[in-house]
């Protein structure tokens, strides 16, 4: 091939179309006669529903509809369990799913009570006013252990108890290692809520034609294919009678893949009902109450070491706030649990878990999706140990890193796939040394520390290392077809929310098939044109899709070169793909190009040899046997203001390893918005519920999000270690920007107020939380 | 519905003359959005902190869910789809942000645009410093801004190659 296509910076397929406002969003459907919903939310987090006058918003003009549960009848159902609880032995799981429409009771402030059906958003919005709802208002269960106290208000009455799960996962002996320890350190640890804040919200519209006996839904969804099936199978409908397309979506993050919204079924139930087009677009408000959310626990967490600083063992205690409904199973507290055990060699880990329900909106994978919590208490931990020891941050780190001749690497328990926790590969003293010389870690401490601190300035270091488990299966696929025009096009089932798969899968079968980049045409997301598929989530999508597409491109490239071959009268060895032709190596005389050779592969006489296939065009799947562990390191300098305490960081850089690199300007975009994400989540964003459940701050005016001036400028370089699960050894990169962000600003800010001896143990944390921390700190070390 | 309350109005978008009737409520985000069909200007927000929806009028960036329709009337409106003279021939801003890599899900990009034309149009040569603050009022959830504060900076360069 004349140049590389896999692996280099190619600007994007998909730019022109979305920087001219030509890209198609959900809110962009526009259909003829087409009817607006809008939802009528409880203001109350606990509460008994004893009555719903909807009859004054009925008779409104315009409105064309008002459901409440009662109306829904045998479709009223609990949402599916997405995910079911792992193999874990004596584990206890109780199962609470999402309602359509609250029925009895409600549950979290925001959960949705009616569904007003009308002429415009506009006129829907305004009938809410019209409805009236009794409710008896019922303690709010939120704080996690006064939720577990006896005689708390329940979230479930008919469980007796706020527990949504008990997890205890063990490898070697915690108690041994206790007894054996030179030093054990035990603390609690905190992490609060944040929201994903996309900036497209949420947003259905939903179509059923009654010639064609189809339902089009358009939906900001993660997961399409999902959706289709669920929604076919709630309404009694084929999967084919039923199309999901996720056409352009403004950012996912996570919250996008929970399904199904209540939303999502009452929008395509109604449809049906009504016979008009439908459609629902969340405002923001909505947003912090009505998408889902994460990332409440508290851990309380012990290691214990010997004195020159190696690990024994990790316990760790926790309660997860599971929100309201639990509908995807135990996925943030297992990533949390399994995430904490990072790059390092820890003989025995006792950590025990318990899942609790609240009346706070319902919790569900957010970019990182509970790996943050683990991270936080792993590296706090070894920040601990490492001051009480008197040994350094970064040497305690690395004689505790598992050597890189160990790999494969079994840490015995299960993970979120319900695969054993095996990390496939991994190299990470030289990603720790690459930080450390970029940083400037050692000239920092030694001597611009020191200068700095004279001069009166607070400056801190800080170093944390993370482990990453990617790309989990069960699998994607991939339908390659060269068509007459030479190009190429390419299907998937995953949905794309700004990830570049327009590009990057591209340049995959570009590199298999010898054509520019911008000649193969990527869909993704529409069940129409790709049937099977998981989803986008859980850093996947360049693992599990990109693999298939490679395999179905290799599949394509090997029918060319056979057909080539007998048009050419050439062995297939001696065939070139170069430039969208296929050639005799050095020969471009004897060529024919790749239009012409999908033509005749697809002949209008004679017959299709047994055996063979019509035109240039393949299908595969990829399902890896568990997920490829990607790592890095995060480094940052910062500097705090004495008055205001408001941060500055000055420098910040990421060592990232995620095996091969299929573009490295997408794979910088992503780590840089995800240390923008995990900055927000560790100093600006946090989720204010008062004790009634009521959330205090639901409007981008008062949960701040960082802006351009907020965040640092992100130096970046990679380490590559293939996986060596898949053919391109590719492992995935999507969260890794903010997972460990919280465990850096707490080391850094330790570091800054080293000399008044502060100990996070809290994210997030906001210059008036900082000031506080200090503050006590500080009369603490004056008695 | 009562639709008694209707103005009429005429207003200039992109070049083009619509008159309409609009509920004097009708914000001027949803008027071009869902009313003459400009879907490219987005709303992320609804009450004026994200910059999403911003567009010009009069050739000054404002946010249009602050505004409402009737606010234009008689007035002049460019949107993002009016920022290019067709699609092979990108503004240099657009293909500063191409090259630059200064989008990812694209959905706060428009508004992005359009607030950039007219500050660099008195800021032909900005710093890293003033093109922070003029991002500031635009939010960006995947971005981390430092490819779109690179992608302004090369959209600079690129305009200024183009006028001279
Ligand atoms: S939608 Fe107008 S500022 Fe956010
Ligand atoms: S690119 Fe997604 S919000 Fe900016």
């Amino acid at each position: 091939m004349s140049t590389r296509q896999f692996g280099q910076p190619i600007k994007r397929n998909e730019d022109p179309r979305l920087l001219t406002g030509r890209a198609l969003f959900t809110d962009d459907v526009q259909m003829a006669g087409m009817l607006h919903a809008a939802f009528l939310r409880s203001d109350l987090a606990h509460a008994r529903i004893r009555s719903i006058d909807v009859q004054g918003a009925s008779r409104r003009p315009g409105v064309a509809a008002v459901y409440t549960a009662g109306d829904l009848g045998e479709f009223w159902q609990p949402g599916p369990l997405l995910v079911p609880p792992p193999p874990v032995e004596q584990l206890e799981f109780h199962q609470r799913t999402q309602v359509p429409l609250a029925r009895g009771k409600v549950r979290h402030a925001g959960e949705a009570v009616a569904m007003v059906v009308a002429e415009s958003r506009y006129l829907a919005e305004d009938a809410l006013d019209d409805i009236f709802v009794e409710y008896e208002p019922l303690d709010a269960v939120i704080d996690l252990e006064a939720a577990l106290s006896e005689g708390a208000p329940l979230v479930y009455e008919d469980l007796g108890h706020n527990v949504s799960a008990r997890v205890t996962q063990t490898k070697g002996d915690w108690t041994q290692a206790e007894s054996e320890a030179d030093l054990v350190i035990r603390r609690r640890f905190l992490y609060d809520r944040g929201a994903a804040a996309a900036l497209e919200n949420r947003g259905i519209v939903a179509s059923w034609d009654e010639k064609s006996q189809r339902l089009t839904i358009w939906d900001t969804t993660q997961a399409p294919i999902a959706i289709r099936n669920g929604l076919a199978s709630m309404l009694g409908l084929s999967e084919r009678q039923v199309r999901v397309i996720a056409p352009f979506i403004g950012g996912g993050f996570g919250p996008k893949i929970m399904m199904f919204y209540p939303e999502e079924v009452l929008l395509a139930w109604a449809a049906l009902q009504l016979g008009s087009p439908l459609k629902w677009i969340e405002d923001r408000e909505e947003n912090f109450f009505a998408t889902t959310q994460e990332r409440g626990q508290v851990h309380d967490a012990a290691i214990a070491l010997k004195a020159d600083g190696t690990i024994l063992g990790v316990k760790d205690i926790f309660l997860h706030d599971a929100g309201a409904y639990a509908p995807y199973g135990l996925t943030v507290p297992i990533n949390s649990q399994c995430t904490l055990l990072g790059p390092y060699v820890v003989p025995s880990y006792h950590s025990e878990f318990t899942s609790v329900f609240t009346n706070k909106p319902i919790v569900t994978p957010y970019r990182g999706a509970g790996r943050q919590h683990g991270v936080f208490v792993m590296e706090r931990l070894l920040d601990l140990a490492a001051k009480e020891l008197d040994l350094d941050l970064v040497e305690i780190r690395r004689r505790n890193f598992i050597p890189p001749d160990s790999f494969p690497y079994s840490n015995e328990i299960i993970f979120q796939d319900f695969a054993p926790l095996v990390y496939d590969s991994g190299n990470y003293e030289p990603a720790l040394e690459r930080a450390l010389e970029l940083i400037g870690y050692r000239e920092f401490i030694a001597t611009e520390q020191p200068r700095r601190e004279k001069a009166g300035e607070r400056v801190g270091i800080a170093v944390v290392n993370y482990i990453e488990g990617t790309g989990i299966g069960p699998y994607e696929g991939a339908r390659v077809t060269v068509e007459a025009s030479g190009e190429v096009s390419v299907a998937t089932g995953v949905g794309t929310q700004g990830q570049g798969h327009y590009t990057s899968f591209a340049q995959v079968v570009a590199e298999q098939i010898g054509v520019a980049v911008s000649d193969v045409h990527v869909v993704t997301g529409d069940t129409d044109l790709f049937y099977w598929g998981a989803g986008t989530f859980a850093s996947r999508g360049a693992v599990v899709a990109g693999n298939a597409m490679h395999a179905a491109a290799a599949k394509v490239r090997a029918k060319i070169l056979k057909l080539a071959g007998k048009k050419l009268e050439a062995a297939e060895e001696d065939l070139e793909l170069i430039e969208g032709r296929v050639q005799v190596k050095g020969v471009p005389q004897t060529s024919i190009s790749l239009g012409q050779l999908a033509v005749e592969a697809n002949p209008m006489r004679g017959a299709v040899q047994p055996g063979m296939e019509p035109g240039l065009e393949a299908t595969e799947y990829f399902g890896p046997e568990r997920g490829a562990t990607a790592s890095g390191v995060h480094a940052m300098i910062l500097k705090v203001d004495p008055e205001t305490f408001l941060l500055e960081i000055e420098k910040y850089v990421v060592v990232h390893d995620c095996g091969t690199v299929i573009n490295p300007l997408i794979l910088d975009g992503q780590i840089q918005g995800g240390v923008a994400q995990g900055i927000g989540n560790a100093f600006y964003e946090q989720l204010h519920f008062d004790d009634n459940g009521a959330l205090l701050n639901a409007s981008l005016m008062d949960y701040l999000v960082p802006t351009a001036s907020d965040v640092p400028n992100v130096v970046s370089d990679h380490v590559v270690t293939p996986s060596p699960l898949n053919p391109l050894g590719v492992k995935g990169a999507g969260e890794a920007g903010a997972i460990p962000v919280g465990a850096l600003f707490a080391q850094a800010l330790d570091n800054a107020f080293r000399d008044i001896g502060l100990e996070v143990r809290e994210i997030p944390l906001s210059p008036n939380r900082l000031f506080e921390l200090v503050t006590e700190t500080a009369a603490r070390e004056a008695v | 519905m009562d639709r008694t309350l209707d103005r009429t109005i005429t207003v200039k978008v992109n070049g083009r003359e619509y008159e309409r009737s609009v509920e004097p409520r009708l914000l001027l985000s949803d008027f071009l959005r869902h009313e003459i069909g400009l879907t490219g200007t987005h709303v992320g927000c609804e009450h004026g902190v994200c910059g999403a929806c911003t567009v010009l009028l009069d050739n000054e960036a404002v946010r249009s869910c602050l505004l409402f329709a009737v606010q234009t009337n008689g007035r002049e409106v460019a949107t993002v789809e009016g920022l290019d003279a067709g699609p092979q021939q990108l503004h240099p801003i657009q293909h500063g942000f191409w090259e630059a890599h200064g989008l990812q899900c694209g959905f706060c990009t428009p508004g992005i645009l359009m607030s950039l034309v007219p500050f660099l149009e008195q800021n032909p040569d900005p710093t890293e410093k003033e093109i922070r603050d003029l991002l500031s009022g635009n939010i960006c959830r995947c971005t981390g801004y430092q490819k779109i504060v690179e992608a302004v900076q090369l959209g600079a360069r690129l305009i200024q190659e183009k006028s001279s």
